[in-house]
């Protein structure tokens, strides 16, 4: 999962700052496709700005779990397949992904595919490049290593200190432009996956010096870093456009100039005065009047991004048919519309599941969602039911960092379950995103916590396997059901896309009786673009398609 | 005059060491986990957390931290921040900006205080003197932020007279707009200090001789009442300065400013350790840095500390 702190914690994202006192102009560039921020309405190349923060971690793929180096990655590499805007999943450098048992997938390559610096893209790209990343003895640099987990031979998380594991047994090298992958359980929506950045290819040069490759990155994407001056620390990276990219996605700029932005607020000012041109941000001090500012130019749509917040298994009073009842009632007990509305000015979507609407296969209707409408009556009824089992007492708490905006919103529900039920009910803040994520990893958290979550591809088990599974790596609440795991399993097997989406569903019912997180609603993206551009279209994970917008 | 320098320099070698110290301490106490935070809402694997926190030495106790910290700071070793940079270079890369804002900051600061307050001094209690203050006081009583953002909207956005934001272009046309809003936040106290001194300073002695001598007011008030007035503001001058230097965080914030005030705010927010104590550590010795400069300077306008 990539991480942004303004999507599931922290403070606003983005590192920023510092720069060269001369920096302004590019010089020594081959190209002057490289713009400067400040001057806009320059003439020449054109050269599309967005906004976007300091890499936490060096530019490889693998090493990048954070919205930041993320958006550099995705605009630097091409993997096997694309998303769209839709969030549909299309062969890139594949030419095809087939398999017979959901297990074993043999992919085949397109012919010409070449890293900028000249030398072509061959199985063993990508085969060597997801064995260094699934390689123990990388760990520390190799933070998105969890997505090889899935993969025969996979042993990153049960390593020894200093143990190296090279290769995995499950990728095997056929021939130049062919190669298999084999998993260790059958998963049909793992070609889903492939398009996410941890599975890019590298050339070989990066194996040779991967520090220096995190500096100066050699990719094969739409667009290319093509020097390692472009990269100007804390402030802004300037790419152009790779030439010898050989994909199927048409370029309609010339470059793209990722200016690093310390706030939000920064950023939309910047748009306002049409200094940079698309933004994937509004400050919470502008939501309630971009639409506004922006006309027809403000954007705001419903994200892969899923709000919620957990109760925890073992929690006093929500066990066995008492909890349920009282996990139901709660969730009856909030007035989803009213929250969205009043506190969030309509950027967030009430949740009818729980996943998200850019997801294929989602719907709105799964048996069981009644539990997320707003029922005053039936919410007191059930929690009477549960006290005639166990009468009620203590304050119903739920956790949140207060570093990410998250206090109102909480306050908000916390009263709407005050008032609807007559109990207490309070938030319970913590200082900072890491203290949170401590006490709710160590489990000493006390009463319920809020969890988000951001898919890393599109597919609804992404949304439900890593969080509900039982012992999967993000089930903070420890929840376990043998139904719902079978389910999953089942959808992982499925031999269509169809059956797949079926069984999720299925598995989704099962959720919404036992309730172990209660869903709330989908963070929407909200961005805006400036008069200077055209074709602006925001895809599945939020980040504009760049590739596609034109500047007037 | 030596003397003078090196016990100054002798003082500060304690400040430098207590602050270091206060400062690890403090963030070596900040609640959470800095690990698990990079990591947001997944949990990273027990081989790659313990390589992390070996990387970091996070694994260590406080004072073994603390000391290799040390060690490595005398031996020129500033240590990396997550993203793998050396932190001298991040230092090296965002101390000139902010120096450059400062500086700035400084000079309309000290300017405008210096003009305004020499007239509103020459005119006591008449209308000038009374706007400059009222004026003062609002620029004194409105938070910074505000300010900023005010300047940022109607300057930048609506008249669009600067660009909104500095970014790459740290030029000083492209920093002006930031360094007037520091200079408005700053400027009323020393204003007010540089009015008070004048009107003291035509009351006395020097300046009825200078009069009785036959000498024209254009005369007697830049040298014997501008010149004698400016120490006061120049001290309170210096120490906004030094106060800058440390990084005007928010308006560096606002404004884009790649500078020392953003960069630590970000390094305190991830946990990074090494970044914020490397930075306080440089802050701290700019700041002892400008306050010996200034008694120095003191030295140039007045005499009589010269050679006390």
């Amino acid at each position: 999962m990539k991480f942004s702190k303004s999507v599931i914690g922290g403070a606003a994202l983005a590192s920023a700052s510092a720069l060269v006192l001369v920096g302004c102009s590019p010089e020594g560039s081959e190209s002057d496709s490289t713009a400067t921020a400040g001057d806009s309405a320059s003439t020449g190349a054109a050269i599309i700005k967005t906004n976007g923060s300091e890499p936490m971690n060096p530019l490889i793929p693998v090493a990048t779990n954070e919205t930041g180096g993320g958006k550099i990655i995705d605009a630097l590499f091409a993997g096997l397949v694309y998303y769209d805007a839709t969030g549909a999943a299309h062969n890139e450098v594949a030419e095809s992904i087939e398999t017979d048992d959901s297990q074993t997938f043999t992919v085949t390559l397109k012919d010409g595919w070449t890293f900028t610096d000249g030398t072509p893209v061959t199985a063993s790209s990508f085969v060597d490049a997801w064995n260094w990343g699934a390689d123990p003895a990388n760990s520390a640099t190799a933070l998105n290593s969890y997505f090889f987990e899935q993969i025969e031979g996979f042993d990153g998380y049960n390593a020894e200190e200093g143990a190296s594991n090279p290769e995995m047994s499950g990728l095997k090298v056929i021939d130049d432009s062919t190669f298999t992958i084999t998993l260790n359980a059958p998963n049909s929506e793992f070609p889903l996956a492939l398009g996410y950045s941890a599975f890019y290819p590298l050339p070989e040069s990066f194996f040779a010096d991967p520090e220096a490759f995190g500096k100066a990155p050699i990719g094969n994407g739409i667009y290319t870093l093509a020097s390692a001056d472009d990269w100007k620390h804390d402030v802004q990276i300037d790419l152009s456009v790779n030439d010898s990219y050989s994909g199927e996605r048409e370029v309609m700029n010339d470059g793209l100039s990722i200016i690093f932005y310390a706030s939000q607020d920064a950023a939309y000012a910047d748009l306002l005065a049409n200094n940079v041109d698309v933004i994937d941000g509004i400050p919470d001090a502008n939501l309630a009047t971009f639409g506004d500012d922006l006309g027809d130019r403000a954007v705001n749509q419903p994200a892969a991004i899923f709000q919620s917040f957990t109760i925890p298994q073992n929690l006093e009073h929500f066990s066995g048919e008492e909890g349920n009842l009282r996990r139901q009632a709660i969730s009856m007990a909030i007035n989803r519309e009213e929250i969205t509305n009043v506190i969030f000015q309509d950027t967030r979507t009430p949740a009818s599941d729980f996943t998200s609407p850019v997801i294929d296969g989602w719907s709105d209707s799964i048996p069981g969602s009644e539990v997320l409408a707003y029922d005053p009556e039936k919410a007191v009824e059930l929690w009477a039911e549960a006290d005639a089992i166990s009468p009620w007492s203590g304050t119903f708490s739920i956790g949140y960092n207060s570093d990410g905006g998250h206090q109102t919103w909480v306050e908000a529900v916390t009263n709407s379950i005050e008032n609807t039920l007559g109990i207490d009910a309070s938030g319970l803040p913590y200082a900072t995103f890491a203290d949170f994520r401590t006490d709710v990893t160590n489990r000493t958290i006390a009463g319920a916590f809020r969890t988000g979550w951001q898919a890393d591809y599109p597919s609804l088990e992404n949304f439900l396997g890593p969080i509900y599974y039982t012992g999967a790596g993000s089930n903070d609440g420890d929840y376990s059901s043998e139904e719902f795991d079978t389910l999953i399993d089942e959808g992982k097997t499925a031999s269509t896309p169809e059956d797949a989406i079926a069984k999720f569903q299925e598995a989704q019912e099962v959720l919404f009786t036992d309730l172990p997180a209660i869903p709330l609603w989908y963070s929407n993206v909200t961005g805006g673009y400036a008069e200077t551009v055209d074709n602006v279209q925001f895809d599945w994970h939020s980040v504009p398609l760049f590739y596609e917008i034109t500047k007037k | 005059m030596l003397m003078y320098v090196v016990r100054r320099l002798l003082q500060a070698v304690p400040v430098v060491i207590g602050t270091t110290f206060l400062i690890y301490f403090m963030v070596f106490s900040m609640p959470g986990d800095p690990i698990l935070a990079m990591f947001g809402d997944k949990t990273p694997s027990p081989a790659v957390y313990d390589a992390l926190a070996a990387q970091y030495h996070l694994d260590q106790p406080f004072i073994v931290q603390y000391g290799l910290y040390m060690k490595d700071l005398f031996t020129g070793n500033l240590g990396t921040t997550f993203s793998g940079e050396d932190v001298g270079t991040v230092l090296a890369r965002t101390f000139p900006v902010t120096l450059k804002l400062a500086a700035m900051a400084i000079a309309f600061e000290f300017i405008t205080a210096v003009v305004l307050g020499l007239f509103a001094g020459l005119r006591k209690g008449k209308l000038f003197d009374n706007i400059t203050l009222v004026i003062g006081l609002i620029l004194m009583s409105v938070p910074i932020f505000v300010l900023c953002f005010i300047a940022q909207y109607f300057v930048a956005i609506k008249w669009g007279w600067a660009s909104p934001t500095v970014g790459a272009d740290t030029s000083f046309a492209n920093m002006l707009l930031p360094a007037i809003v520091l200079a408005l936040s700053l400027f009323t106290t020393s204003m007010r200090l540089m009015r008070g001194t004048v009107i003291d300073t035509r009351s006395r002695d020097w300046v009825r001789t200078a009069y009785a001598k036959g000498l024209p007011a254009r005369r007697v008030i830049p040298v014997h009442v501008l010149r004698n007035s400016l120490i006061p503001v120049v001290t309170n001058s210096a120490a906004n300065f030094g106060v800058l230097m440390v990084g005007a965080t928010v308006t560096e914030g606002i404004f884009n400013v790649p500078g020392v005030g953003n960069t630590l705010y970000q390094a305190i927010i991830r946990g990074e350790g090494p970044t914020v104590v490397s930075f306080v550590t440089v802050m701290v010795l700019a700041y002892v840095a400008i306050n010996i400069l200034v008694d120095l300077l003191y030295a140039v306008l007045d005499p009589r500390i010269r050679y006390a």
